[in-house]
């Protein structure tokens, strides 16, 4: 009962938070945490629920985004069309990669989708006429407050859990969960892998390529290198999935929470308190250890990828009870 | 004529290189079935091993292949005994696990790379870089000669070594199959991280051999993973004999794709031959030379 309510509480505190917390600063973090969840439902329908790892999310991610861009700057439509245009691009970028990708098994399938990456980002590049190359795409945003874009976020993030929850209820969802489990005893079933691997990835870069768009619309600046990044993009997706929890409906939620608090984190220095204490103690060492430490963000990054996987494979709505029995266990010795 | 002849000198010397990149990656592939996506991240690791001998220490890069060849393999051991192995214990949905680790390996290497060294360009200025000499009107750069000899040497110790030593023998037969090899008593956790070494320290050649002939930053493993894995895809992967061949035909494509097409296709070229492998030779050279 309790488990049932905890989505619609969630969601009901993520409406008011905006009304609750003025700062632009927590509203800016909790908009990508939301474009996060899209991703990372996305990624957790295609590898977690079908079982095709994609190392590739940005090459779907950056197709949507430079489809809003491109709609601006070529057409002069509104990069609000990207949201559903975007979505669009993507989805013909993935249906003959597909097509091509599917015969292929297990870390095959993921080098492919890397490959993928790699190509979208070079084509980004190198075609300065329609893409601008290394220049990028700046346009005006249309909004100058951040409420706008946080509600607009909710909306997809919310759709997208949606869409996959309905998905994987549906017969569908059987399917996809019978490919990841033994693909050749699903096909022995008379289940056409192919065709059901080809509609997990057709949902999953329709989501991310939205994602895309709404990423151009509210940065408003994209040049190849950051929506087609491979660490920043596509290893932060299946980061998402495997610290949220893959194969699990709500895991990609906490995942994008937690990483993009996580990556905050590092990036400020934890939001700045450590150079503070570290000037507060007035030790030279301690404040050159806290330089340091702000200084390595990435590295603590890469750290934390390790551990994330070493230690909490199956993520934490995975691993909940695992977690939760770890803490009692603790609890009932110091009691 | 002369600007083909060229084109194809310069890809077979460069594809040397890459044979061993390649290599280092296959025998990894081949005995863990993971695709070990910091591989190119260790040849950068021992591309700054080599720039700090030289320059801090005078020491030529063809005599730092005997410092940074141990110093990776030992990275390489560490990697896979302490890093890699655990997780083959640990249960999960998804397979994939261990290349993600490689990658959050990649990442850590990288950032303290460029932590120590910043993210400046570097490079290995030694009196013979620039070198070269002629034959008719072809010209060929000294180093990458050199290079190609130490490839040669490297290639028929690694062959000596997989079919003569015991270990060698354990390695191959893992890699054939690793349930009957514990059965004929083959210690497999321990090959494995031997072989991780050994793919670790291939790569770190390569890199001391690049190194006089080429730049260095803290971002350019990502580009030789890409090749390595281009790579082993063309020769099939597990396969040493297959990379040496995609190597060279890596090479061969990005010259001729630099002097025909243009300079910037250079890094394309190795991604459509990728795809290209994957529709019309999935299982690469393997497939045709069954080794």
């Amino acid at each position: 009962m309790v488990k049932k309510a905890v989505p619609f509480i969630a969601l009901a505190a993520l409406l008011v938070f905006p009304l609750v917390v003025k700062s632009d600063y927590y509203q800016h973090l909790m908009i990508l945490v939301l474009m996060w969840v899209v991703i990372g439902s996305a990624w957790n329908l295609i590898a977690g629920y079908t079982g095709q790892v994609s190392f590739g999310d940005a090459a779907f991610f950056g197709t949507g985004a430079y489809t809003a861009g491109l709609l601006v700057t070529k057409l002069g439509w509104s990069a609000w069309w990207g949201l559903f245009f975007g979505g669009i691009t993507a989805v013909l970028i993935a249906m003959p990669f597909g097509w091509i990708c599917f015969r292929l098994r297990g870390a095959y399938f993921a080098l492919a989708t890397l490959a993928l990456n790699e190509i979208m980002r070079h084509i980004a590049t190198i075609w300065e006429k329609l893409t601008y190359g290394m220049l990028g795409i700046l346009i005006v945003q249309t909004f100058a407050s951040k409420l706008p874009y946080y509600y607009i976020s909710l909306a997809l993030a919310v759709i997208s859990l949606i869409t996959v929850r309905l998905v994987m209820r549906s017969k569908y969802g059987y399917y996809f969960l019978s490919i990841r489990e033994d693909q050749d005893a699903a096909e022995s079933m008379g289940i056409n892998t192919h065709h059901y691997k080809m509609i997990s990835l057709v949902i999953a870069a329709a989501l991310t390529g939205v994602a895309g768009a709404l990423y151009m619309n509210y940065m408003g600046f994209i040049d190849p290198h950051v929506v087609f990044s491979l660490h920043d993009i596509s290893i932060m997706a299946i980061l998402v999935g495997i610290v949220g929890g893959v194969g699990t409906q709500y895991g990609p939620a906490v995942g994008a929470f937690i990483m993009v608090a996580v990556q905050e984190l590092f990036r400020t220095g934890g939001y700045g308190l450590i150079s503070k204490l570290a000037k507060a103690s007035g030790s030279e060492t301690i404040i050159s250890l806290s330089e340091f430490i702000t200084k390595a963000h990435v590295m603590g990054f890469g750290i934390l990828v390790v551990v994330a996987i070493l230690f909490l494979p199956n993520g934490v709505v995975g691993d909940w009870n695992k977690i939760t029995r770890l803490v009692l266990q603790k609890k009932i010795k110091g009691g | 004529m002369d600007l083909f002849l060229q084109a194809l000198v310069s890809g077979l010397l460069r594809g040397g290189l890459y044979a061993l990149v390649g290599i280092g990656m296959t025998l990894i592939m081949g005995v863990m079935k993971i695709i070990n996506l910091a591989h190119g991240q260790l040849m950068m690791v021992s591309m700054y091993i080599t720039f700090v001998c030289f320059t801090s220490l005078g020491i030529d890069p063809y005599v730092s292949l005997l410092i940074c060849m141990p110093v990776l393999f030992l990275i390489g051991v560490i990697i896979q005994k302490y890093l890699l192995n655990p997780l083959i214990r640990v249960e999960t949905i998804l397979p994939e696990n261990q290349v993600l680790m490689t990658v959050g390996i990649g990442m850590v290497l990288t950032e303290t790379m460029r932590f120590i060294f910043t993210s400046d360009y570097k490079s290995v200025k030694t009196s013979y870089s620039n070198a070269t000499f002629f034959l008719g009107n072809i010209s060929f750069s000294v180093p990458l000669v050199i290079d190609l000899g130490f490839v040669t040497l490297l290639t028929w110790v690694l062959f000596w070594f997989l079919n003569k030593t015991d270990t060698g023998k354990s390695i191959r037969a893992t890699a054939q199959d690793k349930d009957a090899a514990i059965l004929m008593g083959v210690n497999s956790e321990k090959i494995t991280y031997i072989t991780f070494g050994i793919g670790s320290a291939l790569v770190a050649a390569a890199g001391a051999l690049l190194i006089p002939i080429y730049y260095l930053f803290p971002d350019i493993g990502g580009e030789f993973t890409r090749r390595a894995f281009v790579i082993c895809i063309l020769g099939g992967l597990g396969s040493t004999v297959g990379a040496i061949f995609g190597g060279i035909t890596l090479g061969l494509a990005e010259a001729f794709g630099a002097t025909y097409v243009a300079m910037e296709f250079e890094d394309v070229i190795g991604l459509v031959i990728f795809i290209l492998v994957l529709l019309f030779l999935p299982g690469g050279f393997r497939r045709l030379i069954k080794i």
